[in-house]
């Protein structure tokens, strides 16, 4: 069950530390981050390359352990959960973009955009699956494979994933980075057009200011610190 | 989430996609490969053993000196098992004043049940195969009781109080070698003239018989049967009890041939294992993706298992019906050598393929699978954030599990079994220790070269995991082929030095001592080379330690029956030429007056003597001690003249004896025995020459079996040679891409590409020699029982053939990536 808090601030993050032990030595990536996202809100986490942002986008979606401090999704601390707990905690409710697309390629695209649905148990995953391509103008890409596609679709296909079990957060690794200007500028309008349709919370990882001022806030990350937070 | 049926559906778009398609390959080929030496071997051995029971004329022998219990035969009836009577006892025959000791043997209709009686219609005729037996009033006789009795076909015979015509010569009937040392002339009469000769009364000295015949699974039921009745006084014999000289081939072959099919298995294991890992590779993105989606850990080790279990099932699936038709083609090949129809294939191999297959997969496929599920979910940002090792000990217990379940299985013999995995093991340990050392020692060497030599070292030992992994896969596959071939010739050279063309065709027994000189005498004067002629004296073994004997101190069959009967004794100052002593010592020229013993070793295990056990034997009447000096192995086979028990001169010198010899006597030579019979009549001559063809026919179809599933170790082989280059194949895209981009030339890549899987092969290929040389030499001593010696050549062409075959596949399956445009290739990565 959701905390009452969780309705205002459905990811928050407080006092956040990553470092990691190396040969060479200790190495800060985070220093005590702050956030709080509100329903429905875009942020956008701008930072130079090697700055930590991914680092960030990791422990905020549960996908990695803050060295300390806390991260509560949708009112429930990661720190309470163990890795499958976070696991299940994202089910459904969180979807992701890459960079990289992160595609199977084994699969075509409708069967990469049905899989977050099999796995939260959705009835009709196909279905479902279908009008989110159709939704990123891919209804004529069903059955193609990841290899068959432009790095453009790609990053569709990758969006229709992310939207198809309609999640409350959607996490986003710089997703035009590997893509052309204008391919970029295209899927970028498609990502903030089906945003704003489902009206789910966007965590946007990027260095790319035009995309970021999209969003409703920017924060940067310098030397693992982030400015203009909270 | 139902995560059965999202496996299966990721099961189907993984084999559109082949991304299993090399672990499948792998696999379909393993079970193949099980399944069709499994069907080949059974059916072989089943068709070895069938040709073989030719000895007993039956599948299964009973026999007492009793009439054999009515529902034994009631039982055969009711099972549909096919049967026969014979009786077999001493009778002497009548001829113009003449008489002669026989040994009669009445039968009844449908004798033999296996093999075929052989007869000559006149003296010298040519011998033809019969299915006939003696009508009523009519008996065939052996071709030297015609001298003995002056007598010719056609001629009167009195048996008993009836009279007989003689109608045939016997010049070879199945069962005839049985009992070698017990016959006198054989004369074959029909079992429902026997009461009309008035012989048989209660206490006559008769042996009765049942002969059965069946299926496998009829004889094995009725076998069972008869064991649980646990009558007293009569003996059940199979083929395996029937003649040691036959058991020792049958089981030697048949150990090979289990032994060929467990070096397919554990050749397609590495394969297997080999292929998992690198689908673990290729799927750690997914299983990163899927716990990114909110899979849990079991979810994602389940839809990976669930997927290769199907995977295992439908490969398997596959492998048994190609293992069934290949089976085929071999048995249509080679099944005309067998003179019995070969058994149909029974359903064993193909569930043993199934469970093999699954076996496989459990041990060499799943702890990888494991592993996925431990993939970090954070990988979807950090590629190289491989999956997490598995516990060493995890893989270790589950690999050494399957394998050991596998090999006994397979095998069916627990010390050859065993002695096999402690090989391997070992040269895993080996082959593990030398691939680090290697990665060590080509480092700094790296700097030493240049060009096609630096980048091929470098590929080396920059990949440390994967070079151990793939010197560790070849090494043990190139041990298991070498080890193969080098018993597989050991074995077929040993068969053929067996029975060499001038191995002994004739047994003379009953020799007196005062005709021995004479009868040497005579063979010489023929030109007859024999290893001489020995003593023989009839005793009891009365007790062992001062433990009394009898065969209720006896769990064992054999050990019950050799507990109740007479053995047939010697005593020599020198061991026969075939004899290995095996502990203890032979006695010396001046220890010949000590009270000692010589016990042939499988006897003593039977029977449970030790070295230094005191025996004491019943030899005409009176009692003699004396201490076991040393145990010997006997080559059974040879048709040498043997001896279970030996004693020094001085304790059994003044024993009343008898004297038998064995000599080869060649077919223009013949006249010579019949006059040897004609001036020593008391002396029995056997001719073991038909009894000789079938063991060389049986060694003979052995040694084609065993070359023709030796092919399928080699095809297992190969697939283990592709698995194993393909578990470098995805550093190989990278690299290759990368250093084509930075403008190294086609040339140089592919000469390093070379350099890299020669180096790689001819290490793998010494290494395998050496631990091939070591197991075979530990097999050749303790379960085979072949002379082993050293063979440099080996080593050299396990070098030689290791650094070609590695470097020719490996070179080939990397061709694809030079002539593909490195962008094309990078865009993949």
């Amino acid at each position: 069950m959701l905390q009452p808090s969780s309705n205002q601030h459905p990811v928050t993050a407080r006092g956040l530390v990553k470092f990691v032990e190396t040969a060479a030595g200790r190495i800060d990536i985070l220093h005590r981050i702050d956030l709080k996202v509100s329903p429905g809100e875009a942020v956008a986490i701008l930072g130079a390359s090697g700055s930590g942002k991914s680092t960030l986008l990791g422990l905020l979606a549960g996908l990695d352990q803050a060295s300390s401090g806390e991260v509560r999704l949708f009112g429930t601390s990661l720190n309470q959960l163990d890795e499958d707990g976070r696991a299940a905690l994202r089910a459904g409710k969180v979807g992701f973009v890459f960079q990289s697309f992160q595609l199977l390629s084994g699969m075509t695209a409708l069967e990469n955009v049905m899989l977050p649905l099999e796995l939260a148990g959705e009835g009709k995953p196909e279905e479902a699956a279908k009008a989110a391509l159709s939704a990123a103008g891919l209804s004529q890409r069903l059955d193609h494979y990841p290899s068959q596609l432009s790095g453009g679709e790609q990053q569709r296909v990758a969006l229709a994933r992310a939207f198809a079990p309609d999640p409350k957060v959607l996490f986003a690794d710089e997703p035009t980075a590997n893509l052309d200007a204008h391919t970029g500028e295209r899927v970028a309008d498609l990502l903030f057009s089906l945003r704003e349709q489902s009206d789910t919370i966007l965590i946007l990882v990027t260095h790319d200011e035009m995309l970021a001022r999209r969003c409703d806030r920017r924060l940067y990350l310098r030397d693992g610190v982030l400015e203009n937070g909270a | 989430m139902n995560t059965f049926h999202f496996a299966l559906r990721l099961l189907r778009r993984d084999w559109r996609a082949g991304e299993l398609r090399l672990l499948a390959i792998a696999l379909l080929i393993a079970v193949a490969s099980v399944t069709s030496v499994g069907f080949f071997t059974d059916r072989i051995e089943r068709a070895m053993a069938r040709q073989a029971s030719e000895v007993l004329a039956a599948d299964l022998r009973i026999e007492s000196n009793q009439p054999l219990p009515e529902l034994l035969l009631e039982e055969a009836q009711r099972g549909q098992l096919q049967y026969a009577k014979t009786l077999s006892f001493p009778s002497v025959i009548l001829h113009n004043e003449q008489t002669q000791l026989v040994q009669v043997k009445a039968v009844s209709p449908g004798y033999p049940l296996r093999g075929q009686m052989r007869v000559r219609d006149r003296v010298n005729g040519a011998d033809r195969v019969t299915m006939e037996l003696p009508a009523s009033g009519e008996v065939w006789l052996e071709e030297r009781l015609l001298p003995l009795l002056d007598t010719a076909i056609g001629d009167s015979i009195k048996l008993g109080k009836r009279s007989f015509r003689v109608s045939r010569i016997i010049s070879y009937e199945p069962d005839r070698s049985a009992n070698l040392f017990r016959l006198a002339p054989r004369l074959l009469v029909p079992i429902g003239d026997i009461d009309e000769t008035g012989l048989l009364g209660p206490a006559s000295r008769v042996r009765h018989y049942l002969l059965l015949a069946g299926s496998p699974m009829q004889m094995d039921d009725y076998r069972a049967w008869v064991d649980r009745l646990d009558i007293s006084g009569i003996e059940v014999e199979d083929i395996r009890s029937a003649r040691p000289e036959l058991r020792s081939a049958l089981d030697q072959g048949g150990r090979f041939l289990r032994l060929a099919a467990a070096t397919a298995i554990l050749l397609c294991m590495v394969a297997v294992a080999l292929s998992s890992r690198r689908f673990v590779e290729r799927q750690s993105d997914s299983s990163a993706l899927l716990r990114c989606l909110g899979a849990s850990r079991q979810q994602v080790i389940q839809i990976f298992t669930l997927r290769l279990m199907g995977l295992g099932l439908i490969a398997s699936l596959i492998g048994v019906l190609l293992g069934l038709g290949v089976q085929s083609l071999l048995i249509n090949l080679i099944g005309h050598w067998f003179t019995n129809q070969i058994p149909s294939p029974t359903a064993w191999p193909l569930l043993s393929g199934l469970v093999t297959g699954i076996l496989v997969l459990i041990g060499f496929s799943l702890p990888s699978i494991i592993r996925l599920g431990k993939v970090s979910p954070l990988r979807v940002f950090r590629r190289h954030l491989d999956a997490p090792p598995i516990s060493y000990l995890l893989s270790v217990a589950a690999a050494l599990l399957s394998l050991s379940v596998l090999l006994i299985w397979q095998i069916g013999d627990d010390k050859l079994a065993l002695r096999l995995i402690s090989g391997l093991l070992a040269g895993l340990v080996i082959l593990l220790l030398i691939s680090r050392l290697l990665v060590y020692l080509l480092a700094p060497l790296r700097n030493l070269t240049s060009g096609s030599w630096r980048y091929g070292l470098a590929s080396l030992s920059r990949n440390p995991a994967t070079t151990s992994i793939q010197l560790t896969g070849f090494g043990l596959g190139f041990t298991v082929l070498l080890l193969l071939a080098i018993v597989r010739v050991d074995l077929l050279a040993s068969w053929q030095g067996t029975l060499p063309d001038d191995s002994p065709n004739q047994f003379l027994i009953n020799i007196q001592p005062q005709e021995v000189d004479g009868v040497d005498a005579l063979l010489a004067q023929g030109g007859i080379t024999t290893n001489g002629l020995f003593p023989m004296i009839r005793g009891r073994l009365i007790s062992i330690d001062g433990n009394r004997v009898s065969s209720d101190s006896y769990d064992n069959p054999r050990a019950q029956r050799l507990a109740t009967r007479d053995f047939n004794i010697s005593h020599a100052s020198q061991p026969q030429t075939d004899n290995k002593i095996v502990s203890g010592n032979w006695w010396s020229e001046s220890q010949l007056q000590q009270p000692w013993f010589s016990v042939e070793q499988g006897l003593a295990e039977t029977l449970g003597i030790p070295l230094g056990a005191e025996l004491e034997f019943e030899i005409a009447g009176s009692r003699i001690k004396g201490r076991v000096e040393n145990l010997r192995s006997v080559e059974w086979d040879s048709f040498n003249v043997n001896f279970f028990v030996i004693g020094t001169p001085g304790l059994l010198g003044s024993r009343p004896a008898t004297y038998i010899t064995s000599f080869y006597l060649p077919d223009e030579k013949r006249s010579l025995l019949h006059s040897l019979i004609q001036r020593y009549p008391s002396i029995t001559a056997l001719d073991v020459t038909a009894l000789m063809t079938q063991v060389r026919a049986i060694m003979d179809r052995g040694a084609l079996a065993v070359e023709s599933v030796f092919i399928f170790t080699l095809a297992a082989g190969l697939i283990l040679l592709y698995a194993g280059i393909q578990a470098s194949h995805e550093l190989k895209v990278q690299e290759t891409a990368v250093l084509r981009t930075l403008g190294v030339k086609r040339t140089t890549l592919l000469l390093s590409t070379l350099l890299e899987f020669a180096l790689l092969g001819g290490l793998a290929g010494l290494v395998s020699a050496a631990l091939a040389s070591a197991i075979s030499y530990s097999l050749a001593q303790t379960v085979f029982n072949l002379p082993w010696q050293l063979d440099l050549s080996m080593w050299f062409s396990a070098l030689a053939g290791g650094a070609l075959c590695v470097s020719i596949a490996g070179t080939l399956a990397s061709r694809p990536l030079l002539n593909t445009p490195p962008l094309v290739t990078m865009r993949k990565v």
